[in-house]
Order: structure tokens, then C-alpha cells, then sequence
């Protein structure tokens, strides 16, 4: 069942990622259907992780692979709410490939199936997990939006004719989403990793993952006293927003570690 | 009835002849009223164009009288009739029949003349049809979206960089013209214009008093700049104005917020080094144009999808005016079945003197019904030929049913088909 939800789930963010890039070569109908398709797949990934969690005799996603599995649910989720104003679908041409990418690798590595073994308890790992995860996907759109702030940034700068053909946010729009989404994701992971180091016995409990998690809070933790307390704002915050998502993606992705088993 | 329209525009005329036929909203009113002359009048006058659409069941005469009440040269008239009338209202409406293409001035000049004209079923359909096309098309398409000239092009990238303007604070340098355009467009998207300098303060104060600004003098203009957010400057001086140091010290003091440069001088005022500085953002009179010019190819890119948007109205305007000719006809066919129903029932009242109210009242319903049925597929038919065949069906109706002819010719028919 839960392979059966994959596949359409996994085209549906395919189409939208194709969708989003004829998009921008031409606006209207392709950025509606991109729209759909993020909503159709997310939908059907919902069903997924409900079939996976029905399935499972504890919290399904404490693997590797099943975590980035919810990940990229999280990471869509929080994408949805800008994602369906058209003036946000560019967006999308970050959050989608890379929400592609990270389903078919999570599918790839298992975390589809039956999860494994955990020593610790499901309460402690949907608050830990599911935290940590949802401070990490509200990084990640902070770090597409700070992209996208590049992008428009560079246009304006280099004074490019078609700079108003893309009907993109304006650059005071995207900076300040960029320290909104920061600020809101950055309690939830701080949030998660309180819960983490509440469960930390000795020294043989720590491992470079978490020391990596430390160093992509300390990089955004940085990046929220710089901008509102040094007026660290626009191209210099967007580089630092995306320094610290360079972080979050070794994480994801460098690290296969077994962390909870 | 048919729709005339007969008018000329920058297509056809050059401004010698327009300015001839262009006519003020009460004179266009008026000569609406008194084309009207039984019929249905419209007068659209703008600077580009003088239109007169009408609508009347003598189609050559009221041509006639449109053409002669336009003064202009018979050559730089058109003349059209039915769909195409109202294919262009339409295109005139979406402003795809403007100098620039998809201008939205047009359409409030289309709804202002529907208003003030003479208006019946027809113009007023046409023209509410005319208005919900050109809405359509601004909505559904591009075409309206991007800036058509040097000073919205200004207020556009100033959006892009601000969003709302409605915060924005704007210093103008120079106080000719130019300055005084760009500064109307950018107040038109909610800016407000604090500043004007200029060497000639009284030149200023003239301009800063008309947007409720403080006059400066030129000389202290960088002080200026650490007050504003967008600046736009257009003097005549022959060399820089605002050095790479001046926008320096104002924009360190800013905490990373935007300062955005609009430099409309020729030669021009703003040293182009401080394009590099961090956060500032300057666009000369070259980069607007370019602007501009990308943006124009953009709206003639969007134009096939607006003319088919507009081709599509014009089909079901058609249609409808075609049905117009059926409309006499049926009306004629129901009140011939219904005679024909209540005469029989009538006929047959002594024979159901026995009925109860309610069963008489099932007897009525039951004949309503049974003609109505009959009728539905023929009706039908007559309106779809109508609007693809002409009237050739409604002339056969007419046969076939006596539609028009005197009770007793028709009853005559039956007796001799008897």
C-alpha cells in the first residue's frame, strides 16, 4: 500500500518541479498546474505517512531514510502556505527538485517501509524527531526564499531588462520573510533539541550529528542577533541563511547515522 | 436590427484629422442622443480615437447619418457591422487596438461612453460584454501588467525593490519636467515625495509645495539622501551631482535598507560607481528604456492570448444578436400555440362540466405541458440555426405555423389541408 502512494506522490513533485520551470518561461497555466501538483503530492504523502504510521508499532520515522521521508512532507507543508500566491510559485523552483531528490533517496534507502528497532520511546521521538524536523524544514524554506532574494537582488543590480518579468516578490518582501521564517523555525528546532539533550546519559550518547545540529542552531541563532540586533539585512543575511541550510543538508544527507537505534 | 459602427483612430488619421472629430463628454453625449433618433447610440472619443456604434432596424440610413456626422475624410473612416462592430469594441476595450499595447486608461474611456450614451438591449449589451472582455483579458493575461513608460518603469522597479511604496520617502534632484512625472507616478503608487532640490530654489519650491515637500538647495543635498529612499534626479547640470562618497556616507547609516537611484539626466547626475556599493540600486535613462522595451515585447507577446480571449466574445455576441431575429418569431409561434390551447379547451368546456377545480386545473397544467414539449425542439433549433444559418429557419416557422398571417388565413389553411 505504502509503495502504491509513493510513486503518485513522487510524480505529483516531479511534475511540479518540470511545471515551475516552464513557469517561469511562461507564465499562467503551467504555474497553476505546478500549484496542483504540489497539493495533489502532498496530499497523496499525507496518506503515506498515515499508512506507515498505522502500519508501524511505534514512531515509524526514527531511521535515516523514514526521517527524510518526513521531512520533505514537513518541508511541502510549509511550502504550501506561500506557495499557492502566484507571485511565491518561483519559490518553487527550489522546493520542489529538491523535495524530488529527497523522497526518491528516502524511498531509495527504505524509508518507505517498515521502520526499525528504536530504544527510545515514540513520545520522545515525536517530540524530538518531529521538532527538529520542523525547525529543519522551516530552514529550508528560509533558505529558498533567501535564494530567491539573491536571484532578484542580482537582477535588480545588474539592471537586467527582464527584471519585472518575473513578477517575483519584492526584495523587502522576501528579506523579511527570510527573518520571520527564521525566527518561527529556529524555536522548534531549539525546542527539539532541548528534548534531545534531555535524554543524553553519558558520552557515548553524543555523535557528530549532533554536534553538526549545534552548529546549524549557533549559525541561525547568529544570523537573528546579527539582523535585528546589527541591521545585518538583505544580501548579507540571505548568505547566511544559506550558509546555515549548507549545514541542515549534511545533516540530512551526510550523516546516515543510526542516531536512535 | 443591426450594429453599426462607423469612427476613425491613430490607425487610419494622423492628429491633424482626429483633433477635427474629437469631442469633449458632454458633446459626445449629445451627439449620441441625437443619432439615436429612435434607435441605440454610443459616442467613444478619446484622444486616440472617435467612435460611434449604433444600433437600428435600418442599418444603410443609419450609417449614413454616422458618417456624415463625423466631419473627418471619408478615407480615414471605417465602417463595420455586427460581429466585427463588436470585435473591435472589444479589442478597444482590452486595449489591444491602442498605441500601447493593453494601456488600462481605455477601458474606464469605454465605460464612461456607455454611460453617457442612448442605450438599449443592444449597445447595452454590447458594451457590458465590451467591459467584462477587457477585464478578462487584464485578468487572465500579462498584458497589462508591465510598465509602459520611462517614469512607471521608475515606479515599478521602486516596487520591486520596496514592495508597498506606501512607506517610501522621495527625494526629487532637479525640479523640471521629468522630475515632476517620475514624481507623479511614484505618488500615484502611495510614495511620498519629502524632498526637492534644485539650484534654483524658487523652481523647488514651486514643485515641492505641489506634492507638500520641503524645498533644498542643491548644495545640501547630501544630507538629504540619508532621509530618503528612492531619489530621482534630472538636472541640467553638465557634470556628476552625486559622487560615489556623498551616496556612501548616506547609505552607512541606513542599516542595510535599500536606497534606489533613478538618474533621468542626460549627461548624467549620478556617478555610475555607486551601482557597486552595497544595497544601492541606480537606474539611468538607458536601463529605463530598456525596461520599457522589454516590457512592450512582453505585452505583444501576451497579445495572441488576448485576441482570442476577445475573438470569443465577439462569437457569443454574435450569437445573441443573431437570436434577436428569432426572438419576434417565437414569441408569435408560443401565442399561436396558445390560442390554438385555450380555444380547444374552451371548445371542450361542456364536456368537462363534470371536472372538479383541482382536476380542471391538472387539465390546464396537462396541455401547458403537452404544447410546451412541442415546442421546446423547435425553438431550440430556431435559435442555433439563427445564429449559424441565418434566418432562413424562422422564415420556414413563419410558413410552416402561419406566423403573422390573420387568424382566419390560417384557419383557411387548415380547411384546405382538410
Amino acid at each position: 500500500m505504502a509503495e502504491l502512494l509513493f510513486w503518485p506522490a513522487l510524480l505529483a513533485y516531479g511534475e511540479a518541479a518540470v511545471a515551475y520551470a516552464g513557469d517561469v518561461r511562461r507564465p499562467g497555466a503551467l504555474g497553476r498546474l505546478a500549484t496542483w501538483g504540489v497539493r495533489v503530492g502532498w496530499l497523496v504523502q499525507t496518506a503515506l505517512l498515515v499508512v506507515q504510521a498505522a502500519r508501524a508499532d511505534g514512531f515509524p520515522w526514527a531511521t535515516w531514510a523514514g526521517s527524510l521521508n518526513l521531512f520533505v512532507w514537513l518541508v511541502v507543508g510549509a511550502y504550501l502556505i506561500w506557495g499557492c500566491r502566484p507571485r511565491f510559485r518561483l519559490l518553487g523552483l527550489v522546493v520542489m527538485p529538491l523535495a524530488a531528490l529527497l523522497l526518491a533517496i528516502s524511498y531509495a534507502a527504505g524509508g518507505v517501509g517498515a521502520s526499525g528497532e528504536s530504544r527510545y520511546s515514540t513520545l520522545f521521538l515525536v517530540l524530538h524527531v518531529g521538532l527538529v524536523l520542523a525547525g529543519f524544514a522551516g530552514l529550508t524554506l528560509a533558505a529558498a526564499i533567501a535564494a530567491l532574494y539573491l536571484w532578484q537582488e542580482r537582477l535588480l543590480k545588474r539592471r537586467s531588462p527582464s527584471v519585472l518579468r518575473f513578477r517575483a516578490p519584492s526584495l523587502a518582501t522576501l528579506d523579511g520573510l527570510v527573518g520571520r521564517t527564521v525566527a518561527g523555525a529556529l524555536p522548534l528546532l531549539t525546542l527539539g533539541m532541548a528534548a534531545g539533550f534531555a535524554r543524553v546519559r553519558d558520552r557515548s550518547d553524543l555523535d557528530p550529528l549532533i554536534g553538526l545540529t549545534v552548529a546549524a542552531w549557533a549559525v541561525y541563532g547568529a544570523f537573528l542577533v546579527l539582523r535585528y540586533g546589527a541591521g545585518w539585512r538583505g544580501r548579507r543575511g540571505a548568505y547566511l541563511a544559506i550558509a546555515g541550510f549548507a549545514l541542515v543538508i549534511v545533516l540530512r544527507l551526510g550523516l546516515p547515522t543510526g542516531h536512535f537505534t | 436590427m443591426s450594429l453599426v459602427l462607423v469612427g476613425t483612430s491613430h490607425r487610419l488619421a494622423p492628429v491633424e484629422v482626429r483633433e477635427q472629430v474629437a469631442l469633449d463628454p458632454e458633446a459626445a453625449a449629445e451627439l449620441a442622443r441625437r443619432l439615436a433618433a429612435g434607435g441605440e447610440a454610443v459616442c467613444l472619443s478619446t484622444c486616440n480615437r472617435t467612435e460611434l456604434y449604433l444600433a437600428h432596424s435600418d442599418s444603410e440610413q443609419t450609417e449614413e447619418r454616422a458618417v456624415s456626422a463625423l466631419a473627418g475624410g471619408e478615407q480615414e473612416l471605417y465602417r463595420l457591422r455586427d460581429e466585427a462592430a463588436a470585435l473591435h469594441l472589444f479589442r478597444v476595450a482590452a486595449g489591444l487596438d491602442s498605441m500601447v499595447p493593453g494601456e488600462g486608461e481605455i477601458l474606464g474611456q469605454v465605460r464612461a461612453a456607455y454611460e453617457a450614451g442612448t442605450c438599449g438591449p443592444v449597445l447595452d449589451r454590447l458594451f457590458r460584454q465590451a467591459l467584462h472582455a477587457g477585464k478578462k483579458v487584464r485578468t487572465e493575461t500579462a498584458i497589462g501588467e508591465s510598465p509602459a513608460s520611462v517614469s512607471s518603469a521608475a515606479a515599478a522597479l521602486a516596487q520591486q525593490v520596496f514592495g508597498e511604496l506606501g512607506g517610501c520617502r522621495v527625494l526629487l534632484v532637479g525640479a523640471g519636467e521629468v522630475s515632476d512625472l517620475a514624481a507623479r507616478s511614484l505618488a500615484a503608487r502611495g510614495a511620498a515625495i519629502t524632498g526637492v532640490a534644485s539650484r534654483t530654489l524658487e523652481r523647488a519650491q514651486a514643485l515641492a509645495e505641489r506634492f507638500g515637500a520641503r524645498a533644498v538647495p542643491l548644495d545640501r543635498v547630501a544630507e538629504e539622501l540619508a532621509r530618503a529612499d528612492v531619489v530621482v534626479s534630472s538636472t541640467s547640470s553638465p557634470g556628476i551631482v552625486l559622487d560615489r562618497g556623498a551616496v556612501a556616507a548616506a547609505v552607512e547609516g541606513r542599516k542595510g535598507r535599500p536606497l534606489f537611484l533613478i538618474d533621468l539626466a542626460v549627461p548624467r547626475d549620478v556617478d555610475p560607481a555607486v551601482s557597486e556599493l552595497d544595497a544601492c540600486y541606480l537606474y539611468d535613462i538607458d536601463d529605463l528604456q530598456a525596461v520599457v522595451s522589454e516590457s512592450l515585447s512582453g505585452r505583444r507577446r501576451e497579445a495572441p492570448r488576448a485576441e482570442a480571449i476577445v475573438a470569443q466574445e465577439a462569437a457569443r455576441f454574435r450569437d445573441w444578436l443573431a437570436s434577436l431575429d428569432v426572438v419576434p418569431a417565437i414569441a408569435s409561434l408560443r401565442e399561436r400555440a396558445e390560442q390554438i390551447r385555450s380555444g380547444e379547451l374552451a371548445k371542450a368546456e361542456g364536456r368537462l362540466g363534470g371536472l372538479s377545480e383541482s382536476e380542471r386545473r391538472t387539465v390546464e397544467s396537462l396541455t401547458t405541458q403537452i404544447v410546451n414539449k412541442l415546442l421546446h425542439l423547435p425553438i431550440v433549433r430556431m435559435k442555433q440555426a439563427a445564429a449559424t444559418e441565418g434566418a432562413g429557419y424562422v422564415d420556414v416557422a413563419r410558413d410552416l405555423f402561419g406566423l403573422g398571417e390573420e387568424d382566419g388565413s390560417a384557419d383557411s389553411h387548415r380547411q384546405q389541408g382538410k
